[in-house]
């Protein structure tokens, strides 16, 4: 069959088109790093604050702030004010000074447990996916631990040493390090099942390339995103336990310890306890909301921009 | 003809399921049971069977994924299943290996030339950087992508481009044989010719032998030079391909085949229902594994088992019913 013939249309109707309007403008992609933070808001949002809190706790002496152990009888428990922006506390110590310098206890403790729990887990979850007869001992010890809540373990490391910041972290990282391990366990077991992983086998890749180059990078992403949740808790149970006295000494500004000690006056002068809490909470949440866009953001199939 | 390129002989893989807690007595899965084979350089095997009767385990005993419980695997007169990982590793060139799934086949942190390059670079094929360069570039010629592929990552191709990832990988080695396991199950009818199309043009360009595992026998009556078939963990035929698709032997194979849709309104056929299901291979039946649901079994099949043993020239099927055609043979 031949094609029909072509229909001639009048140029002056071809001309008199009107031109329609653009109703569906192209999509632009979201590329480059600006591209990034409009696809993940949650990232955006989390580091933003996360970024304001580490100024905070790195600019602390050039923020307006006095010698947070400072103390002053004459002005105890003030209201909050034009000169004690926060107030100040039953010692007469000001409640901002000591809330900002806090700022550097909560997030060193945060950060170094998130950082060495996530390397000490993913040791030993790498170990106990890849070896299987080491499997089985590794993981009841982990089971072990996990087995006490990770506060009575952190009170009971603490209470065998002295309270310093280096011993705080050293506890709560010895708590946490069995989630870490588990989830690399649980990773590593399911990415050997993998048939890229049988490829390489076959493909002649020697078992440390194999773990470097198939196993490690696919652990990295749910490993990180762990990491900022090990982080926000390592700042709560820091906090609890400078709260209950088994932190930090006391001496040691500590949003912890300033709700300690405004703990018993809380009912009559609630601001002492109030601001601690509240950039205890701000803190949290700015890591969480980091941990759970990066949980979006990492996944390589959505992950072009990174 | 010139010795086999592979033979398989006795292969036996049996995995343990765990007895469960405190001691009780492990209990075995018979997944391949005493298979034998073997492949002629350049030639295709085909290896058919349903879900679970042991096909992959097959394929993956021969490129030692695992260790085998009994059996040989001799690899150009050379016995492989024996060796220590450390001698094995230059043998493994020879032999590749293409999945079935195109997602997880690839690992989703390797851009695409470096998916490629690992063979050739543990193998120290490439004499320079250049030359590995070169090698990918002709690698995506011959798999038909564009070679701006090679900086791209595994998620921006589709199932039937990724594939052919998986298949230039596999030629990187420059392998004598490819062992092709449900390579192109997963790919939708179009797409799936086209690789099988590619497979075979591979096949006449580079001389390859061929393992193809499926289920899927218009692709294999495609493909093939010869077929084997699998019924729990054993083979109960081989012939060339003619022959099995023209005169079925064994009573599962003749099932197997009647069970292929016809692609003609109204053809008159006849199909061969089977009855039940395949018994567990934790616990397969005595004397000849098909006998629960063969139509044709009598008291000899379910006490003794039938050997694999020649009917007519390159015809070898394993049927009590069938030792009159044996004896005739031999």
């Amino acid at each position: 069959m031949s094609p029909p013939p072509a229909i001639a249309l009048p140029a002056e109707s071809v001309a008199a088109a009107p031109t329609l309007p653009d109703l569906w403008p192209p999509v632009k992609p979201l590329r480059g790093f600006t591209g990034f933070l409009r696809r993940h808001p949650t990232v955006t949002i989390g580091a933003a604050l996360l970024i304001v809190m580490v100024l905070i706790a790195v600019l602390a002496p050039y923020l307006g702030t006095v010698d947070p152990t400072t103390l002053n009888t004459s002005r105890r428990t003030r209201e909050p004010s034009a000169l004690y922006w926060f107030g100040t506390d039953m010692l007469g110590r000001d409640i901002y000074s000591r809330v900002v310098y806090g700022a550097r206890v909560s997030l060193t403790v945060g950060f170094s447990v998130a950082i060495l729990a996530s390397i000490a887990g993913l040791a030993i979850g790498l170990v106990s996916g890849m070896v299987r007869w080491a499997d089985g001992f590794i993981m009841r010890v982990m089971d072990g631990l996990m087995s006490i809540p990770p506060i009575l373990l952190a009170i009971a490391l603490m209470a065998l040493t002295r309270g310093s910041v280096g011993n705080v972290v050293m506890a709560i990282t010895i708590a946490e390090i069995p989630r870490v391990a588990r989830l690399v366990r649980g990773v590593v077991l399911s990415l050997r099942e993998q048939p890229y992983v049988d490829a390489a086998v076959a493909a002649g890749t020697r078992m440390p390339m194999i773990i470097l180059r198939h196993i490690l990078p696919n652990t990295l992403a749910p490993m990180t995103v762990q990491a900022t949740y090990i982080c926000a808790s390592a700042m709560i149970v820091e906090a609890i336990l400078s709260f209950i006295g088994a932190g930090v000494p006391p001496t040691v500004a500590s949003w912890g310890n300033i709700m300690a000690e405004g703990r018993a006056l809380w009912q009559v002068k609630p601001f002492i306890v109030f601001f601690p809490a509240v950039f205890l909470s701000i803190t949290v949440l700015a890591v969480n909301l980091l941990g759970d866009g990066m949980r979006d953001a990492l996944d390589p199939r959505l992950a072009k921009g990174l | 003809m010139s010795a086999p390129l592979l033979e398989v002989n006795d292969l036996k893989k049996h995995f343990r399921v765990r007895g469960g807690f405190l001691g009780r007595a492990p209990a075995w899965v018979y997944a391949v049971d005493g298979v034998s084979f073997e492949i002629a350089r350049g030639e295709t095997l085909s290896l058919v069977g349903e879900s679970g009767c042991g096909k992959s385990t097959v394929g993956r005993a021969i490129l030692r994924l695992f260790d085998v419980t009994a059996g040989q695997v001799v690899l150009d007169g050379r016995r492989i299943d024996d060796l220590s990982a450390g001698a094995l590793r230059p043998i493994r060139r020879r032999v590749q290996v293409v999945f079935q799934d195109p997602f997880s086949s690839l690992n989703p942190r390797m851009r695409v030339k470096d998916i490629v390059a690992e063979p050739i670079r543990n193998f120290g094929l490439a004499a320079s950087s250049a030359d590995l360069d070169a090698r990918v570039a002709a690698l995506m010629d011959k798999v038909r992508l564009p070679r701006e592929a090679v900086e791209r990552w595994p998620h921006e191709f589709s199932g039937g481009q990724r594939q052919r990832i998986g298949i230039a990988r596999a030629l990187a080695a420059e392998p004598e044989l490819i062992i092709c396991d449900e390579a192109v199950s997963a790919l939708d009818v179009s797409v799936k010719a086209q690789i099988v199309n590619l497979l075979q043009d591979l096949q006449q360009e580079l001389g390859l032998a061929m393992l193809f595992i499926s289920h899927d026998l218009a692709v294999v009556e495609h493909m093939t030079h010869r077929v084997a078939v699998m019924y729990l963990g054993k083979i109960v035929e081989v012939a060339p391909k003619r022959r099995i698709f023209a005169a079925p032997q064994h009573p599962y194979t003749q099932a197997l085949l009647s069970a292929v849709p016809v692609p003609e309104p109204g053809a008159n056929r006849q199909r061969i229902i089977l009855k039940g299901d395949v018994p567990s291979p934790i616990n397969p039946p005595k004397g000849c594994r098909f006998h629960t649901r063969c139509p044709y079994a009598f008291d000899r099949c379910r006490v003794e088992e039938p050997k694999l043993q020649p009917t007519e020239a390159g015809h070898l099927a394993a049927c009590h019913l069938l030792e009159g055609a044996a004896s005739a043979a031999a």
